[in-house]
């Protein structure tokens, strides 16, 4: 923790220390500091009590898309009361014995109230039921490992077992260290899902939101049949540190951000938050298939 | 400090004997011993990163026209590139035509700015999956040698899709309907060495590393400090013995006296020969058992518990008509969109 403020009230002081407290690397920081500040940590507008949740999470004025919890995007995406939650109960193991790994697993599920950093489940948007699994950059930076690749591969073999089309929300910093080899065959894994929900003809949509790195841009992120992506989302395979690293000099500003992998032909379309919806509902219905026999 | 010394005096003792050619492999072994003591998991898997990394150990090139009756490099991925990092091409092995993929490392600075250090761009990888679906096409068995210390993290990469090309391969190579045997001979760089890593059977040279993030990588970001290399090499567990104990690997293939680095044509012959033994069993099955073997196989990695399902480690038993089972008890009863289909037809058996 840098010490740098110290100044200020003794009630200023108070609030700082909370949300200090509160405000662990896994949580929504951007939104933490909205919330703290009143103010928008981009364009700095002022923003109200409650403003953001009325507006999707985006920022009236930059329009800047802040992350969210996946309990918070399966609210403003499925019909209210679809959706059901599937393999909540899975949880990870310490396949290397990597020390402290447990504990970390442990508190990061007491902050985020969430069992792991992906919540799979059946819902339905405008009436069309999905498979769908949505990420959370809450957890442990929603890396992949094993319970996650496991959860995905599931959620797109429940669309082959149910004949669903499956939606994938992806948001994480890539594989997950602390679980070794096991996080990198969890690439191959959810990959042979993808394939196999390809092979009975069922459509698989991916929605990357900021951020998507790593390991999961480069197995089920980039195998979506349309590849959709909100506005200013970080996507990519090497992480911009890593990359200065390499070059030796300041990445461009937008470098790995949706527009530009719009502009390189990776993805489909960018979707604003507001209208992520309705795109999907429209793709859900354009893959409704009459029966081939 | 008094490992480094002890390295220096082999170092010292190696290129010797280089000179007089006296035989001193005793001497070495004791060293050997001695640096990587069995008292000390982390300096045993540093001391395997390096030796996975020494400059004169084989390349896939090397292996390949050790291992090939003959041998014919095929360039290109037919979308505006050919990386020279990641190589493919015809073979006969052993009387019958092949397709070889490699990683290919330089031997000396230029042959290495050439080559990229073994690190391919999105061509390398795209070429790989054009050459893949050339051998599915013609009936040809695939064999990949992996050696990288991982995909190259550069803008142009980026720009040009790496994580794409990976991706395609990954799903290409996990439903190939010939056989793919895969070794890893060098390093085993995360996601560049998966990309041409998804096999039916994967082996690894003794003194190979197979890890999702290099110990310097891992180190940086977790121990906040890369002098921890050796450390984090330890806490991965990426020694060959340890990816054999879990269950990801099928077997390890030993090396010539001092290794690999030490005698080319004799670690190319012990890997033929396994090769060929794998590749007679294969070639029994058919491209539907092949895919079906594949797929189990992946999907049977991972490490958690599931409390009221069942818990699973490494390497479980036949859980996978289980877990269709637990998916299908545990959701409601959908009415879906799609009308009758979903009574119809519950994809295809595999």
């Amino acid at each position: 923790m840098t010490r740098k403020r110290t100044g200020g009230s003794l009630l200023a002081r108070l609030q700082r220390r909370r949300t200090r407290r509160k405000a662990s690397p896994f949580l929504i920081r951007e939104r933490t500091l909205a919330r703290r500040k009143h103010q928008c940590p981009f364009c700095h507008r002022h923003i109200e009590e409650g403003e953001l949740e009325k507006n999707f999470f985006v920022c009236p004025e930059c329009s800047h898309h802040f992350r969210l919890s996946p309990r918070e995007r399966i609210r403003l995406l499925v019909d209210p009361d679809s959706f059901r939650e599937t393999d909540r109960e899975l949880t990870t193991l310490n396949p290397l014995d990597f020390p402290g790994y447990e504990e970390k697993i442990r508190r990061v599920m007491n902050i985020t109230e969430l069992g792991e950093a992906v919540v799979t489940g059946v819902g339905a948007i405008e009436g069309w039921e999905i498979s769908l699994a949505v990420m959370s950059f809450q957890f442990m930076g929603g890396s992949m490992g094993s319970v996650v690749g496991e959860k995905i591969a599931r959620a797109i073999l429940a669309g082959v077992r149910l004949q669903l089309p499956v939606v994938v929300f992806t948001a994480s910093g890539g594989a997950r260290m602390q679980e070794g080899i096991f996080s990198l065959m969890q690439m191959a894994k959810t990959a042979r899902a993808a394939g196999r929900l390809e092979e009975a003809g069922l459509p698989l949509f991916v929605v990357l939101t900021d951020p998507t790195m790593g390991g999961v841009t480069a197995s089920f992120g980039m195998l979506g049949d349309v590849t959709l992506a909100e506005p200013g989302a970080l996507i990519g395979f090497a992480g911009p540190r890593v990359l200065e690293g390499t070059i030796k000099e300041k990445l461009p500003d937008d470098f790995q951000r949706s527009e530009f992998l719009l502009h390189s032909g990776f993805i489909d379309r960018v979707v604003e938050r507001e209208k992520l919806r309705s795109v999907l509902a429209f793709l859900l219905k354009a893959h409704t298939r009459p029966r081939l026999d | 400090m008094k490992k480094k010394k002890l390295q220096q005096k082999l170092q010292e003792l190696l290129a010797l004997a280089e000179r007089d050619r006296i035989d001193i492999r005793e001497e070495i072994s004791r060293l050997r011993e001695k640096i990587t003591g069995d008292d000390d998991p982390a300096g045993r898997a540093w001391a395997k990163v390096l030796k996975a990394r020494e400059p004169d150990r084989p390349t896939a090139l090397d292996l390949i026209e050790n291992m090939a009756d003959s041998f014919l490099e095929l360039h290109g991925d037919r979308a505006g590139g050919d990386d020279p990092a990641l190589v493919g091409g015809i073979g006969l092995f052993n009387g019958e035509p092949v397709t070889f993929l490699g990683h290919q490392k330089g031997r000396n600075l230029k042959g290495n700015i050439l080559r990229n250090y073994g690190m391919a761009h999105p061509e390398g990888y795209r070429k790989a999956h054009r050459l893949a679906r050339q051998a599915e096409k013609f009936g040809r068995p695939v064999i990949t040698l992996i050696d990288t210390p991982g995909a190259y993290p550069g803008i142009a990469s980026e720009r040009r899709g790496i994580a794409e090309a990976i991706a395609a391969n990954l799903k290409l190579f996990s439903s190939l309907k010939v056989p793919v045997l895969t070794v890893i001979f060098g390093e085993g760089g995360s996601g560049g060495a998966l990309g041409i890593g998804v096999g039916d059977r994967i082996f690894m040279l003794e003194n190979a590393v197979y890890s999702v993030i290099s110990p310097e990588g891992c180190a940086s970001i977790l121990l906040k400090n890369s002098d921890q290399a050796p450390a984090a090499a330890g806490l991965l567990k990426l020694t060959a013995d340890d990816l054999l104990g879990f269950g990801i690997i099928d077997g390890i293939i030993p090396e010539p006296d001092g290794g690999a680095a030490r005698d080319h044509p004799a670690a190319a012959a012990v890997i033929k020969e396994v090769l060929l033994r794998e590749l007679a069993e294969l070639r029994l099955l058919s491209p539907a058992q092949l895919i079906k073997n594949r797929s189990r196989r992946l999907a049977q990695i991972g490490s958690f518990s599931e409390p009221n399902g069942f818990l699973m480690e490494a390497a479980p038993g036949k859980w996978w008509n289980r877990l269709r089972e637990t998916i299908v008890s545990r959701l409601p009863a959908i009415t879906s969109p799609y009308g009758e289909q979903g009574e119809k037809e519950t994809g295809r058996e595999e």
